[in-house]
């Protein structure tokens, strides 16, 4: 339920200095127009009875009243945000992946995902990073920006990226010792079709600029005597 | 082995320490033993240590605590800038400043540069020795 929209109150007393207003206690009186309130109504100021309130049904007296008093935990009623993006990490930046299947990978931003983690993307083609979520703390922002306007992310969530709930199988015996995983987890066609209408748009964009697919497809590395601390990415 | 670059009014010097660091700087006047008055277009006249200083070779040819238009004069006239940008200090300076500023798409675009050269110079060495 949305709170009642209320004009603030506005103060026909201005401060002199904090606690000390300009007007009197009877300027004010005069001011506020207390005298024509009980003028309308003959004299006193009005009363506002409480309106009677609908019959409540009698309540009964609980049937258990527990022998020690427990405290009620207080309502929290904190809602999670996403994480704070880091300032060099926009749409469209060049990001190294640091741990994982993938790390030393150059790969493309390209959205926020509302849990926080980044959506990202090899593209598929160049260096085999699909259409991905990574943690932001696990990545390196590099100036490098691609052209990101031609792609359209808006359908991707974190629901997309769950893993299908497992079909409980009954363990029997012979089934055991049988077979391991005889089916083989598939993609489903839905995801390849997706990863490669976002990768067609921004190949075009990456290709536009010389040598930064090859810049993609290779990893990242430290060399001997390069120093992270003094590298500007 | 005698010195040959000497404190003297005139004697430009780049700060090595401090707020100014790698600044060129003109030794204007010597306050004691230990600190000159130093001034540059670009900055307030003030003292500073000798020991935050590296003499150059380069020198102009100014008055005691000049004002800011004769330092500005004067610096133009021996070409102070240019001599610098063209000395070999002054472009290792340099080329270390660029080599700070590299991105990491920079750095990978010279790796690619360095090896196209050594390709290149391979494939050239080889055409001499078979023509």
């Amino acid at each position: 339920m949305a709170p009642k929209q209320r004009t603030p109150r506005v103060t026909r007393n201005p401060d002199l200095i904090r606690g000390i207003g300009k007007f009197s206690k009877s300027q004010m009186y005069h001011k506020r127009g207390i005298w024509a309130i009980k003028a309308k109504n003959g004299g006193v100021l009005p009363r506002h009875d409480p309106k009677p309130k609908p019959e409540s049904p009698a309540e009964k007296p609980p049937k258990f009243y527990p022998a020690d008093d427990v405290k009620k935990p207080l309502r929290n009623k904190h809602k999670p945000k996403p994480t704070k993006l880091r300032a060099s990490i926009t749409p469209g930046t060049v990001l190294i992946i640091l741990a994982g299947r993938f790390k030393g990978k150059r790969v493309v931003f390209l959205k926020q995902l509302p849990s926080g983690l980044l959506l990202v993307t090899g593209p598929f083609k160049i260096n085999g990073v699909p259409l991905r979520r990574v943690n932001q703390s696990y990545v390196i922002g590099t100036s490098t920006k691609v052209d990101i306007s031609g792609v359209n992310v808006d359908n991707f969530d974190d629901k997309y990226f769950s893993k299908e709930a497992q079909k409980k199988k009954t363990k029997g015996e012979g089934e055991f010792f049988e077979s391991d995983k005889e089916e083989k987890k598939v993609l489903p066609q839905q995801k390849k079709d997706d990863q490669k209408t976002v990768d067609a748009a921004l190949i075009k964009s990456i290709e536009s600029v010389p040598d930064l697919k090859t810049y993609l497809g290779a990893r990242f590395s430290l060399k001997a005597g390069v120093k992270p601390h003094e590298l500007l990415f | 082995m005698p010195f040959k670059r000497f404190v003297e009014i005139g004697r430009v010097a780049l700060v090595n320490y401090g707020e100014d660091y790698g600044k060129l700087v003109v030794i204007v006047d010597v306050i004691d033993q230990t600190r000159a008055l130093v001034d540059a277009p670009d900055m307030e006249r003030g003292p500073i240590n000798f020991k935050r200083l590296s003499l150059t070779d380069i020198k102009i040819d100014i008055k005691r605590v000049p004002k800011k238009k004769d330092l500005i004069k004067a610096m133009e006239e021996a070409d102070v800038k240019n001599k610098w940008e063209n000395s070999s200090w002054g472009r290792k300076l340099i080329v270390r400043k660029r080599r700070a500023a590299l991105t990491d798409f920079d750095r990978f675009k010279i790796m690619l540069a360095k090896r196209a050269a050594v390709v290149r110079q391979e494939l050239a060495q080889l055409r001499r020795t078979a023509a």
